[in-house]
């Protein structure tokens, strides 16, 4: 089973929304799209069920030519950022539906729904109406549907969105195991690259109506294809400068440091969590002015003009910063990514 | 600008509670000094917005009082406390432009022309809506209409606390950011008691001073971000605040400090003599090291997830679930099944009887 | 590719067509033929051009019954909306009286047309029923609306309040529940009065709501026939001799077919304009 994308796009009003998209997905993983809001994330998920048109190229499932066909025809689940449940009927019933539009016999729909309300803890549940519930039972309620039915493929169009973060990361934890080894193809739309992560699998990233960069999570996040990728894929937003070479130095700003690479012009580029307010080994100081800091339970984040550059420098602990005043940050140019002018990359070497 | 306490305040919604489970808010006595910037910190249904409508004046307590610099104002309406809110969605009057929706509240209070024009200006500038005090307040953007509503609050110069009820909810994720950042320059400016209710840790602890972390209706701590984080006074304070939280693992008493799976643990300090109930050991995955089988205690990895900036490990030691935080490369990883012994750091493992903290002198 | 999808869609809106055509537009067009003819009777009919036209604009009964008509629509639209929206400010926002509430409002409304006109028949009639008798005997005013044109109008005008002004409250009222508590919550913290409040808060979110009460009730009180007819018949004299009553008159009284005809159609055109002109100007501020 696999849901292939042919060059597939969407036009609105005379505007190509979604650039021509190729892709191919498999079960056993998630496929996860990650990108800002407006990527078009969203969009490629309903052209892909079905709910949007698509002007021009092909979606496969499993072999069958499915552009035309009918979302209800597809065998596909769809959960949505917000809590779409039937509000008049119970967990049950609500869990239990697309079983009976299927024709689904009686005797099989009890076990079915059972399981899969025991994978998600609603067990207890089953008899409320979804008003009675929580924001987090309720997306579960949703989940459970999606699980029940017996689907060929499940698009999550980012379903933890709207939960609180600390059930966020509960249900995170286990939507990997819940479709394991179900043969569905599951699709996760999310704007915050920590999930993707998180989800691991394989991961598009998705800018501007384009799919930038396709292929396992982990090689995407280490070796971005492009600096559009790179900045897609950091949240804090990636720290980016221009850095002239010459004669085996890096100039950038008022840094300098020792680098192998052709004389030219380049844009370096480096993770916040590798610019760190503390020397470090084979460290480059920058002299920067602190704007605003920001602490996340265990993280401390400052943001800081370098250069009249914005950049953001993000240190486990909890770290003294005076706003306003400058404090010297610390990176190793090799945690970095060097680009072109054509904002390809550059590997190193003359 | 104002003290605010809050006495013995408990609140039910219920016409007759019956027992503590009938309590949205359970006797709660809390100081908040004058100019000070708080945090309500607490998963939904905790209480916090209950709270803040107390505090507000929009809900009248159950029992308890309410005083602002020593006064009761407990039985007062919200216009007569001289407080200021900012709701979860922008609040604006459509009708009016951005320059008239400043003017507000202002206007309805009967303060000169002069000084309403002084005041409006002074805050469009803070804001940075100056640029459009005279559009219609309809057409603006979700960010823009939430920061007229702040700046609503923010135009009187006589109100006792500014509350903030989750504003930053319909907020695109890339705007908030940088108003998260402006709300904390607004409160360093105006100093303004304010209090800011939340479930983000991220906004709580940007935004205060001090936070206050709520459960059920209780408070189980109030502390500054580093205290929060690195002496978590409850288990819950512990687990909430951090990605991913506190591990929180049975033990017993023995040795020095604690024994968990069979093994002694150095803890921060001795266990209180009166500490009684349920003992549990909890310490942060930043502070638990991955070491050699056969060092520390063994344990078992079940799951290795690469954050990118960091890893986190899960580990089974005695059926108990262990995360770990390391910085190793993708290289020096090991893999899921693999033994490993961990030990914690010990100025960093606390022990908890029933919850709250009892060692290295409790809560 | 896109081809099959694009027929299909016409397909589905063929019903639709065929529909608004035997609906609207057949008889629509039999109206414009009779208009612009004139007929002997024995299903002979001359043309005749624009003279229909030219005489209904110029007659001066057409003139005092159109002047009624907007006497009646604006009488009954100045009374309704406010007193709708008074009545929707006032009902309770949740409880259990909420749809106690809903059912009384709309039960006038389920009360067909004939059975409203009837009712109202008997129950102001000065001797027997029992709002005139009340009217007479107990509160003094000599009242009788089958021949005094003063009470006749003022029956009608309560009939149609009576029978219109839950529409106007269960639209407002869908308005007024539609706004969330913060902007209650908001006005009491800006320290708002009770009018600023109905001033910048319920009424702004009612307006779209209101918009289309507005635009229902003048359609439906400038087109009221049933009603009125069943009531008065027009009388006493030609006191509410209406519009639609009026057309009736010509056309099926008088059997005056082309003069109906061109009637109906400055009838017709007269509630499209204004129509139209009402949800411009209401909606012309809006972002």
């Amino acid at each position: 089973m696999t849901l292939r994308l042919e060059a597939i796009t969407k036009v609105v009003e005379g505007r190509t929304h979604i650039k021509p998209t190729t892709l191919e997905l498999h079960p056993g993983r998630f496929n996860v799209l990650l990108g800002p809001t407006g990527a078009g994330k969203t969009s490629l998920i309903k052209m892909m069920a079905g709910l949007d048109p698509i002007a021009s190229g092909k979606v496969i499932l499993d072999g069958e030519d499915v552009t035309r066909r009918n979302p209800q025809k597809r065998r596909i689940s769809l959960v949505h950022q917000f809590f779409v449940n039937y509000p008049h009927m119970t967990v049950f019933e609500n869990i239990a539906s697309p079983l009976r539009v299927a024709g689904v016999p009686k005797s099989e729909i009890q076990g079915r729904v059972e399981a899969a309300a025991d994978v998600l803890k609603l067990r207890p549940m089953l008899d409320r109406r979804p008003h009675e519930l929580s924001g987090g039972q309720q997306q579960r309620t949703a989940l459970a549907r999606a699980i029940a039915k017996d689907s060929r493929a499940v698009f999550l169009d980012e379903p933890l969105a709207n939960l609180d973060y600390k059930l966020r990361e509960e249900l995170r934890e286990q939507l990997p195991d819940l479709f394991a080894g179900r043969g569905a193809v599951v699709v996760y739309a999310t704007s915050e690259p920590e999930e993707a992560l998180l989800l691991g699998g394989e991961t598009a990233l998705m800018e501007d109506g384009h799919v930038r960069q396709f292929g396992p999570t982990a090689d995407i996040y280490r070796a971005p294809a492009s600096l559009a990728a790179a900045r897609t894929f950091s949240d804090p937003p990636i720290n980016a400068a221009p850095v002239t070479v010459s004669g085996g130095t890096a100039r950038m700003g008022s840094a300098t440091w020792a680098a192998a690479r052709a004389d030219g012009d380049y844009t370096f580029a480096i993770r916040p969590h590798h610019v760190l307010p503390q020397p470090m080994a084979n460290g480059v100081a920058l002299e920067g002015t602190v704007a605003v800091t920001e602490l996340s339970g265990s993280e401390s984040s400052a943001h800081f003009d370098l250069d009249g550059r914005p950049w953001v420098s993000l240190a486990h602990g909890v770290h003294p910063y005076r706003v306003g005043e400058p404090h010297t940050f610390h990176m190793d140019p090799a945690d970095g990514f060097w680009f072109g002018p054509d904002g390809a990359p550059v590997q190193e070497g003359r | 600008m104002a003290r605010i306490t809050l006495d013995g305040l408990a609140h039910s919604y219920l016409p007759a509670p019956s027992g503590p489970a009938d309590y949205a808010l359970k006797g709660l006595d809390v100081d908040w000094q004058d100019g000070g910037a708080y945090a309500l910190l607490g998963p939904s249904g905790c209480g916090k917005s209950t709270l803040l409508n107390i505090v507000s004046g929009l809900l009248r307590p159950s029992e308890g009082r309410i005083l602002f610099d020593g006064e009761d104002v407990t039985g007062l309406p919200p216009a007569r406390r001289n407080i200021a809110q900012v709701f979860q969605f922008p609040v604006i009057y459509d009708t009016m432009t951005v320059r008239e929706n400043l003017a507000f509240p202002l206007v309805n209070r009967g303060v000169d022309q002069a000084t309403i024009d002084r005041q409006v200006a002074a805050i469009a500038a803070m804001l940075e809506v100056d640029g459009m005090l005279d559009r219609r307040a309809s057409g603006l953007a979700p960010d823009d209409k939430q920061k007229i509503s702040m700046g609503r609050g923010l135009v009187r110069d006589d109100v006792n606390v500014v509350m903030f009820d989750e504003p930053l909810t319909v907020i695109d994720p890339h705007l908030k950011f940088a108003l998260r950042s402006k709300l904390k320059e607004l409160h360093q400016r105006v100093r303004a008691t304010m209090i800011y209710v939340t479930h983000d840790q991220t906004e709580a602890l940007t935004f205060a001073d001090r936070v206050v972390v709520m459960q059920e209706g209780e408070v189980v701590q109030i502390g500054t971000p580093v205290e929060l984080f690195e002496r978590p006074t409850h288990t819950f304070v512990g687990h909430f605040i951090g990605s991913p939280g506190m591990n929180v693992l049975p033990a017993e008493r023995g040795g020095a400090g604690a024994r968990f799976h069979g093994h002694d643990v150095a803890l921060d300090g001795a266990i209180a003599a009166d500490a009684a109930g349920r003992l549990e050991i909890g310490v942060r995955p930043e502070f638990v090291t991955l070491g050699a089988p056969g060092t520390g205690i063994p344990a078992t990895i079940t799951k290795v997830a690469d954050v990118g900036r960091h890893t986190v490990v899960e580990t089974d030691a005695g059926g108990a679930k262990v995360s770990a935080i390391t910085n190793a490369g993708a290289g020096g990883l090991p893999s899921p099944g693999e033994a490993v012994g961990l030990s914690f750091r010990p100025d960093r493992t606390r022990a908890y009887a029933d919850g709250w903290l009892v060692s290295g002198g409790g809560a | 590719m896109n081809k099959t999808w694009n027929q299909k869609a016409w397909l589905l809106v063929l019903p639709v067509v065929l529909l608004v055509a035997f609906n609207a537009l057949v008889p629509m067009m039999t109206v414009v033929n009779y208009s612009v003819q004139e007929t002997f009777g024995n299903n002979t009919f001359f043309w005749s051009g624009l003279q229909w036209f030219e005489q209904i604009l110029t007659s001066e009964r057409f003139h005092a019954a159109l002047g009624r008509q907007v006497l009646f629509t604006s009488i009954i639209l100045l009374i309704e909306v406010p007193l709708g929206v008074a009545i929707a400010l006032c009902m309770p926002k949740k409880g259990v009286w909420v749809p106690v509430c809903l059912v009384l409002m709309a039960l006038p409304m389920l009360i067909p047309w004939n059975v409203v006109g009837s009712m109202w028949n008997i129950m102001a009639l000065p001797d027997i029923g029992l709002l005139g008798y009340f009217l007479n005997e107990v509160v003094g005013w000599q009242f009788d609306y089958t021949q005094d044109p003063i009470d006749a109008w003022v029956t009608i005008i309560a009939m149609d309040v009576w029978h219109w002004t839950s529409l106007v409250v269960l639209l407002a009222y869908a308005g007024l529940v539609s706004i969330p508590d913060a902007y209650y919550q908001a006005a009491e913290i800006d320290g708002a009065s009770r009018w600023a409040v109905f001033r910048h808060i319920q009424l702004p979110k009612m307006k779209s709501v209101l918009t289309i009460a507005i635009l229902l009730r003048f359609i439906d009180s400038f087109n009221i026939y049933t009603e009125p007819f069943t009531l008065t018949g027009g009388g006493p004299g030609n006191a509410t001799t209406l519009l639609s009553i009026d057309l009736v008159k010509i056309a099926l009284g008088q059997f005056d077919l082309g003069p109906a005809g061109a009637m109906s159609l400055i009838y017709f055109a007269i509630t499209l304009l204004v129509s139209w002109l009402f949800y411009t100007l209401m909606t012309r501020n809006d972002p």
